[in-house]
């Protein structure tokens, strides 16, 4: 026998990310996999492909749709769902405002972030789901660096940390009651560089806007913004013609680019590679809010 | 590999300050960027789980921080919070605990309440660390965070030595099967670098784990707080001869960690497209427990015991000509047979248990106790059964190791000995073979909890005293050794296995194993003859020929064979070995350790045995000399199910030898 089987540490990580879906579509009822348009839940639907083709996913893909999203992301949304032949759910934080069950924030710092909770619970709870895909990484965050792989949350979405349950080799733990669901965190053990590799090594399309490209924007609390309909300028912010691109696609609101001249896959991980900052420390104003601010939403139900 | 650090000679970033600055290092030039992205790609990185444990004052989020912090792993806006947050508590030194201890509670109270996880990478190797607090009353999480953990680092205070503390971890590394332990003796700053205190502590670890089974631990001495032999060699430690900390971890041998022998592929999901979109497509998901597979290989369903081949392994990119642990695929069989999650693959040589009755170690996860009155689940690959029963043996005081055996129930934070009985069979190996084809979770049925998570014994090693009846030495502890069967096979290149020729005397037994022998080697397959009349010279020389004699000739060769064939060696037995309640029992044991005994009936008729009669056996035998000669004076009991018969004598020996080999070949156990 050849000493060597030997699988690289990104088919490794794909290895245990499929057996990781494998084993929530076999034993959860209704399932459904959130898909945002980034490059995490990108790497998401690859890895259902992994799982389960040649037949359809066994699970529906849905999107929280903040209204406030990169036009580019949206189209690449519906272009890749439409190429997969998979169903896609749209639930709208719009539609949450109208309803009365969200309230905008006002002001020009307003940001529909914190509403998409909301709209995601009243989606899973709307539609029976009972475990929800995220393509939500350990290495992205303190709070998120505890969470399970399969994390129980309770009635009412909650994630309580200190009542985890134990999660050993990888038998996971499936069982909840009606009213309760788990959110799946298959790429729990992925770092933003995995990713990257990954999209490189399968040559997935990713948005245009992660690559670099010349936008309108503006400098606020020492990140980049892009100019929308969405964003007020206030005093002294002045918009100017910038080369960025975005390590994170979020909402528009609280989503910073960076400047960059990478244009190719390659130049995208080399740049990662060789970065100094955190993925969310340099894009995501949500997440500096507060030294617990991820740990406060993640226990209100955030993805 | 080092992205951010300096090995790599790649230039970051300087000000991290902003990513508005300027940008100057955005967009690589293209070569640059191009030269580095096949740098990370071709690299065929592997990864190394490790997990630490450490009491509450060890410095274990010190070292981690440390360790993070000198292969300069560290965000220069994580490093920023930690020097605000530092400043903020008064501290005047960087407090590298801080990149680690994540939730708010946490901070608070200043411990670690959960397992966290961090990842690094070096040039060599990709790391991901499995954070766990050392508690006792968190046991249970050391158990999450370690269970598939390649490497433990057991941290141990200079100045308090081994406490309880550091038992537990030993002793739940060894019970977890992790292949590597390396003890970080920290604080060495504050015993002055003393050598003494170091050797002390390896002396007293080494005592203690002397009744473990931890096949490789390593000592390092180290300062975590001033970075000695972490990732630099210390100067202040010049006694010490062994590599730092990160070295050891870049450069630990893992590859022969996995089982690549015995073939386990649990089924969890059925692929199967309507047969609008693709035809008569059905393909079985899982991810290989064990071995390796092959289209082409004969394989058994366990637990409805049907076979078939593998007619195809399937990924998304195509086809795959073999399939190993731990990949992800989907396998297609040549026959339409009954298959569905909770089924496992195997091949039908090489077979796990299938009983509803098994015996385990378990850790205790639940506040509320294990409880006959309770409902329980046990979930073991991907098959979920109820729990009948579950009478507790024992429980481990795990700093002793005294086993109390008057204990009847764990609780949170136990160890214990527990017999289940369940309620439909499992399919499964003993942790010691294979880690994920051993292992368990115990769920309640009414709070949906796990509750205990649990490692199968093997019994018939681990239990003394049980099973063999000849045993008569029941408080001898095996002694296990450095070398899984694995690593040890897979290092040699060739496995081992037991034939066993049986048949009267003068059948020819002897002289087809004798040439088998030779092809084997021939072929650098090590092979040994174990000769009956050769073995009653020695070992068994004591022994006469009356029945009981001859069972405990046969039962003393069998032990000899079963090693050999453990350490990598084709064992032939050539033996008469009339009756077949021994011979099978030669082969329990065998079947118990997985090892494959073939037996081979040389069933050459009386009259031909008796006309070659090449010791003069037979003709002392008629003359009334020898009494009870197999055949003449004495039954020779014939086997029912042979795996094959030879000295019918329509065939050459020759062409019987082919015969033998074939059959190794088909088993896998020689190549074709």
């Amino acid at each position: 026998m050849p000493a060597t089987y030997h699988l690289s540490h990104l088919r490794t990580l794909e290895s245990e990310a499929v057996h990781v879906m494998r084993e929530v579509a076999a034993e959860f009822e209704r399932p459904v996999l959130l898909f945002s348009g980034g490059k995490d839940s990108i790497v998401l639907l690859r890895l259902a492909e992994k799982a389960f083709r040649p037949a359809p996913f066994p699970f529906a893909v849905m999107h929280i749709d903040t209204g406030h999203n990169f036009p580019e992301a949206i189209e690449f949304r519906d272009r890749r769902l439409a190429e997969l032949g998979e169903r896609l759910i749209i639930a709208s934080v719009e539609d949450s405002i109208s309803s009365g069950r969200a309230v905008d924030e006002i002001g020009p710092r307003a940001s529909r972030n914190g509403l998409q909770t909301v709209t995601l619970l009243d989606a899973i709870a709307e539609h029976g789901f009972d475990a929800a895909f995220g393509g939500a990484r350990r290495d992205e965050e303190r709070a998120r660096a505890k969470e399970r792989i399969l994390s129980f949350r309770d009635e009412f979405g909650q994630w309580e940390p200190q009542r985890q349950r134990p999660e050993v080799w990888s038998l996971y733990n499936g069982r909840i009651r009606r009213g309760e669901h788990a959110r799946v965190f298959p790429i729990s053990n992925w770092t933003e560089l995995d990713v990257w590799q990954y999209i490189a090594e399968e040559g997935l399309e990713v948005p245009s806007i992660y690559f670099a490209h010349d936008r309108e924007v503006f400098t606020r609390d020492g990140m980049l913004y892009a100019v929308s309909p969405f964003v007020e300028l206030i005093d002294g912010e002045r918009a100017f013609s910038a080369s960025v691109r975005y390590r994170t696609v979020g909402d528009m609101s609280c989503t910073g680019a960076v400047e960059s001249r990478a244009a190719t896959l390659e130049e995208v991980v080399a740049e990662i590679a060789a970065t100094e900052l955190t993925e969310r420390g340099q894009t995501r104003a949500d997440d500096r809010v507060t030294e617990a601010a991820m740990e406060d939403r993640k226990r209100q139900g955030y993805f | 590999m080092s992205t951010r650090g300096s090995t790599s000679g790649v230039v970051a970033n300087g000000n991290g300050d902003s990513a508005a600055d300027d940008g100057k290092d955005a967009g690589l030039a293209s070569e640059g960027a191009r030269e580095m992205f096949k740098r990370l790609t071709d690299r065929p990185a592997d990864l190394l789980r490790f997990a630490t444990a450490g009491s509450v004052d060890d410095g274990k989020s010190t070292l981690i921080g440390r360790l993070l912090y000198d292969s300069k792993q560290v965000f220069s806006d994580q490093l920023a919070h930690v020097e605000e947050a530092s400043q903020r508590r008064g501290q005047d030194f960087l407090d590298l605990s801080l990149l680690t201890d994540g939730l708010r509670a946490e901070r608070e109270q200043g411990i670690t309440i959960d397992v966290a996880y961090r990842y690094f990478a070096t040039a060599q190797r990709r790391f991901i660390i499995a954070d766990t607090p050392g508690h006792e009353q968190y046991t249970r999480n050391m158990v999450t965070g370690a269970s598939t953990a390649d490497l433990a680092i057991v941290l141990v205070d200079a100045r308090k030595g081994m406490v309880a503390q550091s038992k537990r971890h030993a002793f739940i590394s060894a019970l977890l099967g992790i292949p590597h332990v390396v003890v970080c003796v920290n604080k060495m700053d504050l015993v002055d670098f003393d050598e003494a205190v170091f050797a002390a502590i390896v002396e007293d670890f080494d005592r203690f784990a002397a009744r473990l089974e931890l096949p490789d631990v390593t000592f390092i001495p180290i300062s975590a707080l001033l970075g000695d032999n972490v990732v630099d060699r210390s100067d202040a430690m010049p006694w010490y001869q062994g590599p730092p900390l990160l070295y050891h971890l870049e450069h630990v041998h893992i590859a022969s960690d996995r089982n690549l022998i015995d073939v386990r592929f649990p089924v969890q999901w059925v692929i199967r497209p309507p047969s609008t979109s693709v035809a008569d497509y059905r393909a079985y998901a899982g991810q290989v427990a064990g071995g390796v597979l092959r289209p082409g290989d004969e394989v058994l369903v366990l637990p409805s015991g049907q076979h078939t081949t593998i007619a195809a392994i399937d990924t998304l990119d195509g086809p795959v000509q073999e399939a190993f642990p731990p990949m992800s695929v989907a396998l297609r069989l040549a026959d339409d047979i009954d298959v569905s999650r909770g089924s496992t693959i195997v091949r039908p040589h090489n077979q796990p248990t299938v009983a509803n009755k098994l015996e385990c170690l378990v850790c205790w996860m639940s506040e509320q106790a294990l409880s006959p009155g309770r409902r329980y689940l046990v979930k073991q690959t991907t098959r979920t059964v109820m729990l009948g029963a579950a009478d507790v043996r024992y429980r481990i005081d795990v700093e002793t190791l005294h086993r109390d055996e008057t204990a009847r129930t764990l609780e949170l934070n136990d160890l214990g000995r527990v017999h289940l009985e369940l309620s439909s069979p499992l399919v499964f190996d003993s942790y010691r073979r294979n880690r994920l084809t051993g292992s368990l979770i115990i769920l309640d049925e009414a709070t949906n909890e796990t509750v205990a998570a649990g490692v199968i014994l093997d019994t018939e090693v681990e239990e003394p005293g049980g099973e063999p009846k000849h045993e008569r030495s029941p408080n001898v502890r095996w002694q296990g050794s450095r070398m899984t069967r694995a690593r040890r096979w897979t290092s040699l290149g060739h496995g081992g296995a037991t034939l066993w020729f049986t048949g009267l005397p003068g059948a020819g037994k002897s002289t087809i194993a004798a040439a088998v022998e030779e092809r084997l080697i021939e072929a650098r397959q090590p092979a040994f003859l174990l000769d009956g009349d050769n073995l009653r010279h020695g070992l068994n020389g004591d022994l006469g020929f009356d029945d009981q004699a001859r069972s405990e000739n046969v039962r003393r060769t069998a032990h000899v064979a079963r090693l050999l064939a453990e350490s990598g060696t084709v064992a032939l037995v050539s033996l008469v070995s009339p009756f077949a309640a021994d011979r099978q029992a030669a082969a329990a044991l065998h079947s118990a350790d997985d090892l494959e005994f073939i037996e081979i009936f040389v069933d050459a008729p009386l009259a031909l045995c008796e006309e070659r009669d090449p010791k003069g056996l037979y003709a002392r035998a008629r003359s009334g000399e020898l009494a009870g000669l197999t055949g003449i004076g004495s039954p020779y009991e014939a086997p029912s199910t042979p795996d094959l018969v030879l000295g019918t004598c329509d065939e050459t020996v020759e062409r019987e030898v082919e015969r033998v080999l074939e059959l190794l070949a088909a088993r896998g156990l020689i190549a074709g």
